[in-house]
């Protein structure tokens, strides 16, 4: 039953796009071109993949196909033709009618995108009968119909719960039902599968892929993902600041990509499975231990329950685990903003005390700490020279003079120019703010580096760069790191040692190269195979692989 | 939910004894004796024996207090210290006219602000927002009485469409009576609408910039029908409570508005008798108007939980 | 160093830029009216053509506008335009003193609510809930009862005189209860940004507790307070003007616009429009002061972190 790109075959042509131009208008004049020239073209059934990083203009482009544009933006060139119509032609109701029935949207994010005070039913069912298409009961029997296709529990009353009442992946696959209603030649699928963790994401993935192939509906699959694209997509096209890079069939984007752009995209998911981390001379004493630590927040449920790991030096640790798995309390603890209630800390072979305020200045200053979004760690108000001096003058009482020598020197270190120096973070880029926490961190010379997601926030070429930046930095410092992730390509690529966190437990602690080969841990085996490859089977492969399993 | 609703009903009942308590002891918070501060010069033994029995000042503090709650829980706050009379014997009339009054404002400018409101906020960035919003800035920013005698100057002195002095009295028909109160009312609801209709417009705004509701256009559903059915649904909450927090607001205004038309209300009232320093109607007057207030408090918590879907549909 | 930086070209767009962002023209009026207004508070004794409370020897009541008198005189004959600049003197000076009180008190309440523990916290926070569950008129005028009441002892003491006593119980007591709604929002403020991770990576590094004040809160903290002070300013003015308006606020010899508008509300009953000079009056400045405080918080509401 393999369905790759090449076997299937297509219908009719019933979307063309040609030149399409969309920019920006405020108060002030004309902003940015969001797109420029980009031109698409979208058979029956066909599955075309929209492929870039943030600010790519992949939603704007999705948004148009319906005739839809945010507040402040405005198509203001091309065509966008709809089974022979063009929609910038069309007035307000046929528009409408285009959207009701023409082309459906499921949103990145199902929780926000559902009207709280509506039951499922109600929001499913109510363009279809809008629409006078169909009476209630045949509408609440399609969409139950859906709800069985799309594997929802108890489809028979599903449609019947509010939508805080579901969970979030449900609630992802209940919008491609209310997408379905109507039976639309066109789905427009906006990076749905985003804000899913890893395990969830397969199942949707798998039941989306499902009904666009058995309905046999066209799609615009918008992802910045390329192992997710590869299973659903049968051309893709890569976008790059609203600019076509490349369009091609989905085998010869992954295997074959002709431009230098989507060749570093393709890379840097490849890479992925390389480890950068260099093995160093062994030693054996490790810098922190943390034993059968337990935690918990106000309420009596523990967050982080007897917990223990250690790193050495110019180790890193990765904790890896899906959100609510505890790995960032983990990191609370170490340092101490959380204090623990029960278990030890040691660092350097001294306990450290629970709580920030009771530990010394120099135990403060080993153990330093990176953010996820590094526009809320830094101060807008700060210069860097501020924000990166701090700690030099703080932890080593260094002169003002010397400060600044020093703060040039970070700068060229962590590859910013010296020039940057009287620069606020708000004159940065996101790649360059996380390159500021970093130096921020490094100057405090610490011994431990505690990362909490540093690369989620940041585009992925960007985020490939700030792994090298930590790689080098660890070679040349022999600094530790204990990284806290999702993302086990992160683990993959940068990790030594791994420990797997599952419901505030240690559920697998190792060598990565153990622990990331067989025996598997259950839950380690389940996070790995949840891992998009870039293989165009690969969805098929893990499916039924589980499906035996199953049985 | 409703462990939710008593919970607020039981904060708000401690929140009103506390009031209670914190008006009551105001009273006791300065050093001296209040009977003969009170005679000033005129203080002889006598006259300030006298007092001071009228107001049970030989008795601890506690227990007058107590004894004035209970008091006041059955209507009865002693007597007044000008006429000598029972305190609510003079008040219930001058109520029944401030509710009068604050109840016609709030007929005529909810419906008003809401509908302002809501088309504002519709019509985000048009003429007609932007005109709204300046009359809303306009009204906001003047006090009472200047809005007051400017609507006395025209309306009444100088085309003499209304009478200068809103005098009412029990015998008078309705309408005679909403005509006489027409310009006091017209002068409350210029100082709410302004609230209540920035507060609504920025509510529906909020909703309006919410995914779903995009998601809505995105099905295909025309606009009134998102605004309609996706968007009020959801406003209705934070517009609740709004109009309930003005109302009370309403309470306030009222002092002013009626000092302007010598309207013979509760306001009137408390200010003559805090210009002759007469206590126990003060008391009466503020205790009062802090419990409409704090009573339209509760009542906006409690629509507001009553109308958010995740309390009303639990898990 | 390394070679020269290109200056990167800064927009010199046309208007009148303030903190860096440009006016709208709406604003421009705001401060144009607070300048006018604070210029005539200041220049008042060369500017009256008359005399604070001089009574003219013709002494015509409620005299329409003339030559002589521009607004007219008032119910007992004196010029309402001399009367006018100097009565501003008396209201803007004690809302802004009024308003400084509350802030001092409600700042340091506030960051100290927010900084100190729990108990602290919960202390102040629930008896601002219990000032705040009363309107503060009211409230205003139970306190100004209780005090006046007395007011003759501490008056026989101290050698002030009743009026001025008068004077600074009202500053006071709405300083106080005004400072609770500036202790929320400082309180709020202070909390937001404490639960940034820039000041989690102070607190981590060992910083005290005033050097995160100092350096990291109070800077990012000052644009909200700053349009607060505009708004609580509005408050206590219109709230000191309502309290002489109701003759319970400033008592002769002293006047301020709202015992003006008290003392002038009978001319409006017989058709002439003295009242409405000083109503009037207030109503300028508090508009020209709103206008300003919009623009403010309409920049403040913008993204954070984007530099104009």
């Amino acid at each position: 039953m393999s369905t790759t790109a090449t076997a299937r075959s297509f219908g009719d042509q019933v979307l063309d796009v040609e030149d399409l131009r969309i920019e920006v208008h405020t108060d002030a004049g004309p902003g940015p071109v969001l797109v420029d020239n980009v031109s698409l073209k979208l058979r029956q059934g066909e599955v075309l993949g929209l492929i870039g990083e943030s600010g790519a203009g992949k939603s704007t482009i999705g948004l148009a196909t319906m005739g839809y544009s945010r507040s402040g933006c405005f198509i203001t060139g091309g065509k966008i033709v709809f089974r022979g119509k063009d929609i910038r032609q069309m007035n307000r109701e046929q528009r409408q009618d285009l959207r009701g029935h023409g082309v459906a949207y499921i949103a990145q994010s199902a929780a926000a995108s559902f009207n709280p005070a509506l039951t499922l039913y109600e929001q499913i069912c109510e363009i279809a009968l809008r629409r006078g298409l169909m009476k209630e009961e045949e509408a609440k029997a399609d969409a139950v119909r859906l709800f069985k296709e799309l594997e929802l529990p108890n489809p028979e009353s599903f449609g019947e719960r509010y939508p805080h009442q579901v969970s979030g992946g449900q609630l992802q696959r209940a919008m491609a039902a209310m997408a379905m209603i109507t039976k639309p030649s066109i789905l427009i699928f906006d990076e749905p599968t985003t804000a899913l963790d890893v395990t969830t994401q397969v199942e949707v993935l798998a039941s989306f892929r499902k009904l666009i192939r058995e309905h046999g509906t066209a799609a615009l699959y918008i992802t910045h993902d390329l192992a997710v694209v590869a299973q659903i997509a049968d051309r893709i096209m890569v976008l790059r600041h609203g600019k076509m890079i490349e369009v091609g069939d989905a085998t010869q984007i992954l295997q074959a990509p002709r431009e230098e752009y989507t060749r570093r995209l393709v890379a840097e998911r490849t890479v992925a499975n390389q480890n950068l981390h260099q093995e160093r001379a062994a030693e054996n004493k490790p810098i922190l231990e943390v034993t059968n630590v337990v935690a918990s927040y106000r309420s009596l449920t523990k967050v982080i329950n007897d917990v223990s790991i250690d790193i050495k030096r110019g180790d890193t640790l990765a904790v890896v685990g899906e959100s609510g798995s505890g790995k960032s309390t983990l990191a609370r603890v170490v340092v101490g903003l959380l204090p623990r209630s029960s278990g030890d800390v040691r660092f350097q072979g001294e306990s450290l005390p629970p709580r920030l305020q009771d530990r010394t200045r120099d135990q403060l200053r080993r153990i330093q700490m990176i953010y996820q979004m590094p526009d809320v760690a830094l101060n807008p108000r700060q210069t860097l020279l501020e924000i990166i001096g701090r700690p030099m003058e703080f932890y080593f009482g260094r002169s003002k003079a010397e400060v600044k020598v020093k703060v040039a020197e970070m700068l060229r270190h962590i590859d910013l120019p010296e020039s940057f120096i009287n620069r606020r973070p708000g004159e940065l880029s996101g790649g360059q703010k996380q390159r500021v926490c970093i130096a921020r961190a490094l100057a405090a010379e610490p011994e431990l580096i505690i990362c909490d997601e540093v690369t989620s926030a940041l585009d992925q070429l960007v985020g490939e760069e700030i792994l090298r930046l930590l790689n080098r930095l660890q070679e040349e410092l022999g600094v530790a790191y204990m990284f806290i992730t999702h993302d086990l390509g992160t683990v993959r690529r940068i990790a030594n040692k791994v420990a797997v966190m599952l419901k505030g437990q240690l559920v697998a602690y190792g060598e990565t190269a153990k622990i990331f080969n067989p025996p598997f841990h259950p839950y380690t085996e389940l996070l790995l195979s949840s891992v998009p490859e870039m293989r165009a089977d690969w969805l098929d492969e893990v499916l039924s692989k589980r499906d035996r399993k199953a049985r | 939910m409703l462990k939710l609703i008593g919970q607020r009903l039981a904060l708000g009942l401690v929140t009103l004894l506390l009031a209670s308590a914190l008006i009551f002891f105001t009273t006791t918070l300065l050093p001296g004796d209040f009977a003969s501060a009170m005679l000033g010069q005129q203080a002889t033994a006598e006259n300030t024996a006298a007092i001071r029995a009228e107001l049970g000042l030989d008795r601890p503090v506690l227990v007058r207090y107590l004894d004035w709650l209970s008091g006041a829980a059955h209507g009865d706050f002693g007597n007044s210290l000008a006429s000598h009379r029972p305190v609510m014997e003079e008040i219930r009339p001058r109520l029944a006219n401030t509710f009068f009054l604050a109840i016609y404002a709030a007929l005529v400018a909810v419906p008003l602000s809401v509908f302002l409101g809501i088309m504002a906020a519709i019509r985000q960035g048009t003429v007609f927002d932007r005109g709204v919003n300046v009359g809303a800035l306009l009204t906001i920013s003047v006090p009472e009485f200047f809005l007051g005698y400017l609507l006395l100057m025209f309306l009444a002195a100088h085309y003499r469409i209304f009478p200068v002095l809103s005098v009412v009295n029990p015998s008078m028909p309705l309408y005679t009576r909403l005509y006489v109160t027409f310009l006091p009312m017209i002068t409350l609801v210029l100082v709410i609408v302004a609230h209540m209709m920035r507060m609504t417009r920025a509510s529906v705004l909020q909703v309006m910039a919410s995914p779903y509701i995009e998601m809505a256009y995105l099905k295909g559903l025309p606009k009134w029908r998102v605004v309609v059915q996706h968007a009020l649904p959801n406003a209705l909450a934070p517009i609740v409570n709004v109009i309930a927090l003005n109302l009370a607001y309403l309470v306030v205004g009222v002092v002013v508005v009626e000092r302007v038309f010598v309207y013979p209300g509760m306001g009137q009232m408390l200010v003559d008798a805090v210009a002759k320093r007469n206590i126990p109607t003060v008391l009466a007057c503020g205790l009062i108007f802090a419990v409409v207030f704090i009573a339209l408090n509760i009542l906006a918590d409690v629509l507001s939980i009553m109308s958010n879907p995740r309390l009303r549909h639990p898990r | 160093m390394a070679a020269v930086d290109v200056k990167s070209p800064v927009k010199k767009s046309r208007g009148i830029r303030l903190f860096g962002h440009r006016m709208p023209l709406s604003a421009q009026i705001g401060f144009l009216i607070i300048f006018i207004n604070l210029f005539l508070m200041i220049f008042a004794p060369v500017l009256a053509p008359y005399g604070e409370g001089i009574v003219p020897t013709d002494m015509t009541k409620w005299a329409p506008p003339s030559a002589e008198h521009w607004l007219g005189t008032d119910a007992i004959g004196r010029d309402i335009l001399s009367q006018l600049l100097y009565g501003a003197r008396l209201s803007i000076g004690l809302s802004l003193l009024t308003t400084i009180i509350a802030f001092v008190i409600g700042i340091i309440t506030g960051f100290t609510a927010a900084i100190m523990g729990r108990w602290v916290d919960v202390t102040l926070s629930r008896f601002a809930d219990l000032i705040l569950s009363m309107p503060t008129l009211i409230f205003c005028l139970v306190i100004i009862t209780v005090v006046m009441a007395r007011e003759q002892g501490f008056v026989d003491a101290t050698g002030v005189s009743n009026a001025f006593f008068e004077g600074m119980v009202i500053v006071l007591v709405i300083g106080f209860l005004y400072a609770v709604p500036v202790f929320r929002l400082a309180r709020a403020v202070s909390m937001n940004i404490v639960a940034l991770e820039y000041v989690e990576a102070a607190r981590l590094r060992g910083e005290n507790i005033w050097w995160v004040i100092r350096r990291e809160v109070l800077p990012n903290a000052v644009p909200p307070l700053v349009a607060e002070f505009g708004l609580r300013f509005c408050f206590t003015f219109l709230l000191i003007a309502s309290l002489s308006f109701l003759g319970l606020g400033i008592q002769p010899p002293y006047q301020d616009w709202g015992s003006m508008v008290n003392q002038n509300a009978q001319a409006i009953f017989i058709g002439k429009p003295q009242p409405l000079f000083a109503a009037g009056a207030i109503a300028i400045l508090t508009i020209g002061v709103n206008l300003v405080v919009d623009w403010l918080l309409s920049i403040y509401s913008r993204a954070h972190g984007e530099n104009a």
